[in-house]
């Protein structure tokens, strides 16, 4: 920026608050000072108070038996299991949370975005009046909505609703048959592997023999019909190695098959819901940032219209699509702490929650609470970068 | 062979390419699939809308003042107009409403001020908004002085308090992520570096967990004997998470204005801080003004969120409303409630943030 005279012109040398580099430098240390400073009274503060409260600071709590339950784990886990472990029974409920949660709000944004620029007038009026009623009403009120006003005022285990007799819901939550796995399955995830990597060979084959000899075949599909038809046809050839353990109504509640709690219910469709009215927009204006030129060039080579969006709109368009669609996935992954204000056993929930009361520990659970969200959203956008990388234009 | 010698009058479009039919073929029945579509997309709407006008219209009781005069066939808005007073103003004492409502009204007429185009002298407004107003806020709310009796915070609450939330961690966190945005484009190196870890930090951990922070942690960093009300530790959570956003958005904005515009004004010998003071903050700030209400929007709804840590905001006031012995069982009228009042003020926001969006549009697109 600042070109520097080769020879300073004569006369008395300026002083040092007119030097640029020397006033950074004392600016920079001043900073310096100010944030140690407020750290050591900060500290010197927290230690007074803790030895005043009584409260021993380290990790070794994590060690004690927590002494209470979790009504979702998808480990081992007991009253009689340690803080440790509550600690990692809330990760995992959260991680879970999130991953169906991305999931599913991927699926609905992407279906609602594209359906908000369908030609069909009433498919982009309902579309939009989905986008604008959802994103402007707060996540919490939605959360609460579907837990007390919905699903707490579903009938008794009793009256449960039903699909067919093998789906239940009632007040006490999902109950779905729960696959049984006999000898012999093993060999379906076996097929599914081969089929898979027979995939990928194709495609590559595919491409190869596309730019030697312009010749191609459609590898996308021959691809899943032998994910989707080579289990399939074990399956068959096997026997069906599959039995299903049907809920059943026993006494007051039903026994056997997978529970799904009304709290993850709950958290999960308005995290869903919620989240896919953000995406929902995000793909709009992504598909929408494509200049209309690059579609009726496509078009006057005479590409029919599903090439048109596959080869020449959809890719333009994921670039512009991905780093907000990052965003709003690592939102949602946050927001999934707000389980807490519904009962729902998130890492916040039973760890800053329950832990931090039971124990006192203040600084080292709420430490350890913002260090793995922090560690989730840098390993997010670290990965979402890499892809951006990928897929950026190459410019000239 | 005959001569034309008259004009041929212009006969009208064929029937079938104007007026309503042709509407209806060309955005609803234009082929097959899209028959189908809006066959499905009709039952659909038939599906959600006649029950719900059933509810909250038809069968809907109105009128009363207790749960017997509701049939519980449909909605009971009864239980809304029974408690009104509360969800809008809190526990705050009645005699003393005119205060929250006085605030309020000056705080209205000074954002209409700045909303609306036309109207001259904005930079000195928005003065009075960001510095004036919030002395004026604080004396008319908590009272104290000018004979004004002392309302205790934890009196506050309802829609009142979802709004001062919202406005102080908006006015609190511009000022903070002005200076952290400007920081992150410095050159030097370590108020570059803790400005970074500062707002990715923010950025990167939930709402609820800073809350936590600041109701559990706070006290412990305050030399013992001194404790902060519960409300300012709030103040002091959102205040630090909005300025990590607020910095993102005005970093966008100084990004947007072309670099000729610094180097020109370091050429004519002007300072850092006159630089960005007179030359490239009132462009960015300007542009900036659609992400900074979008932002707005954001932490409107996040504001719920301390009703965990025991503040009564509206959703707050509405969850232990329903608790209510004598009025159990209007969990959804109360939630309907609720997000009607925060589904119009964010629309409404994210309409003028979208109206700004396109009025900046024209000039300084590249």
């Amino acid at each position: 920026m600042s070109v520097r005279p080769q020879a300073r012109p004569a006369g008395p040398k300026p002083p040092f608050w007119r030097d640029r580099a020397k006033r950074a430098l004392i600016f920079q240390l001043l900073l310096v000072a100010a944030v140690a400073a407020f750290l050591l009274y900060i500290i010197g503060n927290t230690q007074a108070n803790l030895s005043a409260r009584g409260i021993t600071t380290g990790f070794g709590f994590l060690n004690n038996t927590a002494g209470f339950g979790i009504v979702q784990s998808l480990i081992d886990y007991s009253s009689q299991s340690t803080y440790g472990r509550t600690f990692v029974v809330g990760l995992l409920n959260t991680l879970l949370v999130s991953a169906l949660g991305v999931l599913a709000a991927t699926i609905i944004g992407f279906t609602v975005g594209i359906a908000r620029l369908s030609p069909n007038w009433l498919i982009a009026r309902l579309a939009n009046g989905y986008i604008e009623i959802f994103r402007n009403i707060p996540l919490l009120l939605q959360i609460f909505f579907w837990y007390f006003a919905v699903l707490r005022a579903m009938p008794a285990a009793r009256d449960s609703l039903s699909i067919g007799e093998v789906i239940f819901l009632n007040v006490r939550g999902l109950y779905l048959p729960e696959p049984l796995f006999e000898s012999g399955f093993g060999l379906i995830p076996l097929a599914f592997g081969v089929a898979v990597v027979a995939s990928i060979a194709l495609v590559i084959w595919n491409r190869r023999r596309h730019e030697a000899t312009g010749k191609r075949l459609p590898a996308g599909w021959i691809s899943l019909a032998l994910i989707l038809g080579l289990p399939m046809l074990v399956l068959v050839a096997t026997g069906v190695p599959v039995t299903w353990d049907v809920p059943e109504l026993r006494g007051f509640n039903f026994r056997g098959g997978i529970t799904v709690i009304p709290e993850f219910l709950a958290l999960w469709l308005a995290l869903s819901i919620y989240t896919a009215s953000f995406i929902a927009e995000i793909v709009r204006s992504g598909i929408q940032a494509i200049p209309h030129g690059q579609t009726e060039a496509a078009q006057a080579l005479s590409l029919p219209r599903n090439l048109v969006l596959r080869l020449v709109v959809v890719p333009q368009a994921m670039r512009v699509i991905i780093p907000p669609l990052t965003s709003q996935y690592l939102n949602l992954i946050k927001n999934s702490s707000l389980a807490t204000a519904i009962g729902y056993p998130d890492l916040v929930s039973v760890f800053a929650g329950t832990t931090l009361n039971q124990t006192g520990q203040a600084i080292e659970v709420i430490a350890m609470t913002m260090a793995v969200y922090l560690t989730i959203s840098l390993l997010v956008s670290m990965f979402m970068n890499w892809f951006n990388a990928r897929v950026a234009l190459v410019e000239r | 062979m005959t001569i034309q010698r008259e004009m041929i009058p212009a006969r009208p479009a064929p029937g079938s390419t104007i007026g309503p039919i042709a509407w209806l073929r060309a955005n609803l029945f234009s082929g097959p699939v899209n028959t189908v579509f809006t066959l499905l997309g009709l039952y659909l709407l038939y599906l959600l809308l006649v029950p719900t006008i059933q509810w909250a219209f038809i069968d809907a009781d109105w009128i009363g003042t207790s749960r017997a005069d509701c049939s519980r066939e449909g909605a009971c808005w009864v239980f809304i107009n029974a408690r009104i007073g509360q969800f809008i103003y809190g526990l705050y004492p009645g005699s003393e409403i005119w205060r929250v409502n006085l605030t309020f009204a000056v705080f209205a007429a000074l954002i209409a001020w700045l909303a609306i185009p036309r109207l001259p002298f904005k930079r000195w407004v928005a003065v009075l908004t960001l510095v004036a107003f919030p002395l004026l806020a604080y004396f008319l709310l908590y009272g104290g002085h000018f004979g004004l009796r002392v309302v205790e915070t934890h009196r506050w609450g309802g829609l009142t308090l979802t709004l001062i939330l919202a406005v102080v961690g908006m006015v609190g966190a511009l000022p903070i992520g002005i200076l952290l945005a400007l920081g992150r484009r410095s050159q030097m190196p370590i108020v570059k570096s803790f400005c970074v870890v500062f707002i990715e930090f923010w950025r990167g951990v939930p709402l609820i967990t800073v809350l936590f922070m600041a109701s559990v942690m706070l006290p412990l960093f305050m030399p013992t004997g001194v404790s902060v009300d519960r409300l300012i530790r709030a103040f002091i959570g959102i205040t630090l998470f909005q300025s990590a956003y607020m910095a993102e958005v005005i970093r966008g904005g100084l990004q947007a204005i072309p670099r000729g515009q610094e180097e020109a004004a370091a050429a004519l010998g002007m300072t850092y801080w006159k630089r960005m003071g007179l030359i490239v903050l009132p462009q960015a700030l300007k542009m900036m003004i659609p992400g900074i209400v979008n932002t707005f929007i954001s932490l409107f709804k996040d504001t719920t969120l301390v009703m965990i840590i025991g503040l009564f905001d509206l959703l707050g006031i509405v969850q232990a409303a329903l608790s209510d012995s004598r009025w159990l069982g209007f969990a959804l009228e109360g939630y309907v409630f609720a997000a009607f009042m925060f589904w119009i003020f964010c629309f409404s926001m994210s309409r003028y943030s979208q109206y700004l969006e396109r009025k900046l549009h024209t000039g300084h697109k590249r």
